[in-house]
């Protein structure tokens, strides 16, 4: 329910009937944007700031001591919306120094024609091995080149810190006896 | 140099002055189109075009990416691309009058610039002479008669196009047109009842007023009035004929004819390629002979400021150098300060069209008829009334 008085119009005065100090305001305030420092981001050479959180480019990442984190598990492939992630699940040597992760992908692949950049692989991934990073820009001009593979997917994602070191203290506690 | 420019036949003469004043006036409307973009963009605090440039220009180190951030090559790209993209010619359409429109378009917009004095020189004895294709003492007649032809090329588009949004649009224009030519028309007659003063040879001529906005008014130095622009003494007229300006070469906030809001592109709707970009040259080059003719009546012509003419500017010159009261500097001089108000009028209409909001069609009509010609009636009594008393 309306409340208070309503505003009184006037009426228009000569002045303003004419339009010209309407117009002569107007000229005065498109002047002062016409003399004003220009607001476009000239793109290719200026980039935007990427604010922290940024939705862009899937990447995998590696951790501190280089070893590569995603165990494919393929969680992020079976909650993937558009099913943009293709895993092909490979084994890790026993005898290699990570060898008590015992998993690791043969191939990771990720159509970035059919990503939608929603982050749920990011958000699904026990093992924080994939980020979705800073890159926002994806070109290429084949379907073929649209798919990242897992070099590129290493190459675009490099290593970020890691606050835990699951596996190497996994290990430390089977060599104490303690596996849990 | 000149004996030989003398001797040639006159009609030689005349061609290559004519040519001359094309290859001016043309380029301009290509830079208008460019300097449109800009403006546009800078009021909407965006840089504007500024990518293309020619390789062997950008190696130049600071020109090169100057005119480049200026935008100067996008009108080289603009030009080609509609010179040479595929021209194409509606089924619907009668062929005949649609290929004459954008022809008919560009003939009185190049035709009237004969008539308009673009600056002047001082001979041996001091007097000035104006340079002009044809110093014509019905000027302004010829002007009004020649350009008004205009809108038969957008009626003509419109109705050749056998669609309905370029027929809006060119019985839009027409209307427009019409109405605004008789407020335009009465508005500047004051000027000249003021410069025909009694025992004197009328005139209609645009030399006339620059003559007395330059204060020796044939002699006749009148004590007071010496170089004061008319734009001063009669506002009112100013005032009507830059509104009908406005109307006449269909600018906002009058762009009724083109309404691309509401009639897609109107008259033009049906055009493309080089036939459309004729159109727009068409219109800037009504654009410029129209801010030529305000310039020659309301401000001051060649004088370079109120209260200085050129003779003075001349004078002060030639105390610094004798060499630039040589004919030639002095009318390089003149028709560079011509083209300086010229473009500043350009750049007024441009800076107007990103301020006033479009009119709605039947606004248009009722400032026309009810607001501006009354207005311009009122101003030509009151102005007839004045002179009478001042000139008995």
């Amino acid at each position: 329910m309306a409340t208070g008085t309503p505003l009184e119009r006037k009426p228009l005065t000569f002045a303003e009937r004419t339009y010209v100090p309407q117009i002569l305001s107007g000229l005065k305030t498109t002047w002062q944007h016409l003399v004003r420092p220009k607001e476009t981001l000239e793109y290719p050479e200026q980039r935007p700031a990427i604010p922290p959180g940024y939705r862009g480019v899937p990447t995998l990442v590696k951790d501190p001591h280089g070893r590569e984190k995603c165990v494919s598990c393929q969680l992020c492939e079976f909650v993937c919306p558009p099913k943009a992630i293709r895993i092909t699940p490979g084994e890790i040597a026993p005898d290699a120094p990570t060898g008590h992760v015992e998993k690791a992908p043969k191939e990771f692949e990720i159509d970035m024609l059919r990503c939608i950049y929603c982050g749920m692989c990011q958000e699904v991934c026990p093992e924080e091995a994939i980020f979705l990073q800073n890159q926002f820009s994806m070109t290429g001009y084949t379907r073929e080149e649209m798919v990242n593979n897992k070099a590129r997917l290493y190459e675009l994602g490099g290593t970020l810190p890691d606050d835990h070191f699951k596996w190497d203290k996994k290990l430390e506690a089977e060599k104490h006896g303690n596996a849990h | 140099m000149i004996e030989f420019w003398q001797n040639l036949h006159p009609v030689v003469q005349v061609v290559l002055k004519g040519l001359a004043v094309i290859m001016v006036i043309f380029p301009i409307g290509g830079a208008c189109s460019m300097a449109e973009r800009k403006v546009s963009a800078w009021i909407q605090g965006r840089p504007g075009p500024n990518r293309a440039i020619v390789p062997w220009i950008s190696w130049i180190p600071i020109l090169g990416p100057f005119l480049q951030r200026l935008g100067i090559f996008h009108v080289l790209a603009d030009g080609g691309k509609m010179l040479f993209k595929e021209d194409a010619l509606p089924g619907h359409v009668n062929k005949f009058y649609f290929v004459l429109a954008p022809i008919v378009a560009m003939i009185p917009a190049l035709t009237t610039v004969t008539a308009v004095p673009f600056g002047a020189y001082l001979d041996q004895t001091g007097q000035i002479i104006p340079i002009a294709l044809a110093n014509v003492d019905i000027g302004l007649i010829a002007v009004f008669a020649v350009s008004s032809l205009g809108v038969y090329s957008l009626i003509l588009a419109g109705w050749a196009s056998n669609s309905k949004y370029p027929f809006l649009g060119g019985v839009r224009a027409s209307a427009q047109l019409i109405s605004y030519e008789l407020s335009m028309t009465l508005s500047v007659i004051p000027l000249f009842l003021w410069v025909n003063a009694p025992g004197r040879e009328a005139t209609f001529g645009f030399a006339r007023l620059v003559e007395f906005q330059s204060g020796s008014w044939g002699g006749i130095t009148s004590p007071g009035w010496g170089g004061v622009w008319f734009i001063f003494i009669m506002p009112v007229s100013a005032f009507i004929f830059i509104t009908a300006l406005f109307a006449e070469t269909n600018r906002q906030p009058f762009d009724m004819p083109e309404s691309e809001a509401d009639l897609v592109g109107g008259f033009h709707t049906e055009y493309g390629a080089f036939k459309w970009g004729l159109f727009f040259v068409a219109e800037y080059a009504h654009m410029v002979i129209g801010s030529g003719v305000f310039t020659l009546m309301f401000l001051g012509g060649w004088n370079p400021l109120p209260w200085v003419p050129l003779a003075d500017l001349v004078g002060w010159l030639a105390q610094l150098a004798p060499i630039l009261a040589h004919p030639i500097a002095v009318g390089l001089l003149s028709i560079g300060i011509f083209l300086g108000k010229v473009l500043a009028l350009i750049f007024f209409f441009m800076w107007v069209r990103w301020t006033v909001p479009r009119f709605r069609y039947d606004q248009v009509m009722e400032i026309g008829w009810k607001k501006l010609l009354p207005l311009s009636i009122a101003n030509l009594l009151a102005y007839a009334i004045g002179i009478a008393l001042i000139q008995q």
